[in-house]
């Protein structure tokens, strides 16, 4: 079964959420090995899915990242009433 | 007893805010929200009897943090009524692809960042890209890609088959890759 681009790029996808059977691995092996535009379109969901992985370690550990103060004041603010 | 308390919660909220709001923040992507999930904690925590006993409490906090944010995002999810989804589904992917199969616009060749300046700005211009999904999209793009959420419990929580959510994720990392090409080749 060959498939075209349109096909390749739907299983490439689906491939980062369950895996493809055997059949289907091998039908999108054999596209990407003769498309190159395919390739790449592989290569940059994968980098993509890197990218937002590293997004969440980047910002949890950026110290410049800041609570507003306005915002640290005003929870301040409801916790001081709340334990009134 | 209070004066104590009032006291502790005031010098958590100084130690330790800025680093749950961070941590808050990677995982909602919105500061709003991630400032409304740390007032959420802290709530709780002077609510709760195990506050006096917190010999550590920045992992204490952290651990009531997660929980609430799990919470936002169950109900986000709730929201997105599956119709709603249904609809994004067959909105048709013409624009990708021509009768053939074959890409009407060939992916271009653009180099993946390697030093850290360059990750920098990807990482950037990512997150311009996920602001520009349509929020059901974006939603389900966040719990999979982001949180790594397993897709049978986006499923459950969506009450959407997997077909449903392959299809989805499918568009929004299409139009995720296609943002990013344009915006990342003009960088």
């Amino acid at each position: 079964m060959l498939l075209n681009c349109k096909q390749t790029s739907q299983l490439v996808s689906q491939a980062l959420d369950r895996r493809l059977s055997l059949r289907e691995r091998i039908a999108v092996r054999i596209h990407l090995c003769i498309c190159k535009y395919c390739k790449r379109f592989r290569q940059q969901l994968l980098a993509m899915r890197n990218g937002l992985r590293r997004m969440t370690e980047t910002i949890e550990q950026d110290t410049e990242i800041r609570m507003p103060s306005e915002s640290k004041a005003r929870i301040a603010k409801v916790l001081d009433t709340e334990l009134k | 007893m209070l004066a104590m308390k009032t006291s502790n919660v005031h010098d958590w909220l100084t130690e330790h805010s800025d680093y749950l709001y961070r941590f808050a923040l990677a995982r909602l992507r919105d500061p709003h929200l991630a400032e409304d999930v740390v007032q959420e904690t802290f709530m709780a925590a002077i609510k709760s009897p195990s506050f006096a006993e917190q010999s550590a409490p920045r992992t204490w906090l952290t651990g009531i943090l997660k929980h609430k944010i799990i919470d936002v995002m169950r109900k986000h999810m709730r929201e997105i009524v599956a119709t709603d989804l249904m609809h994004e589904e067959d909105a048709s992917m013409d624009e990708f692809f021509d009768e053939s199969g074959h890409w009407s616009e060939k992916p271009l060749a653009w180099d993946i960042p390697h030093d850290a300046l360059e990750q920098k700005q990807f990482l950037i211009i990512l997150q311009q890209c996920m602001d520009k999904l349509p929020s059901k999209l974006a939603s389900l793009f966040l719990m999979r890609d982001v949180h790594e959420t397993d897709n049978e419990e986006i499923c459950k929580e969506l009450n959407i088959t997997s077909t449903n959510a392959w299809v989805m994720l499918y568009r929004a990392r299409m139009g995720m890759r296609k943002c990013l090409e344009i915006h990342w080749l003009q960088a």
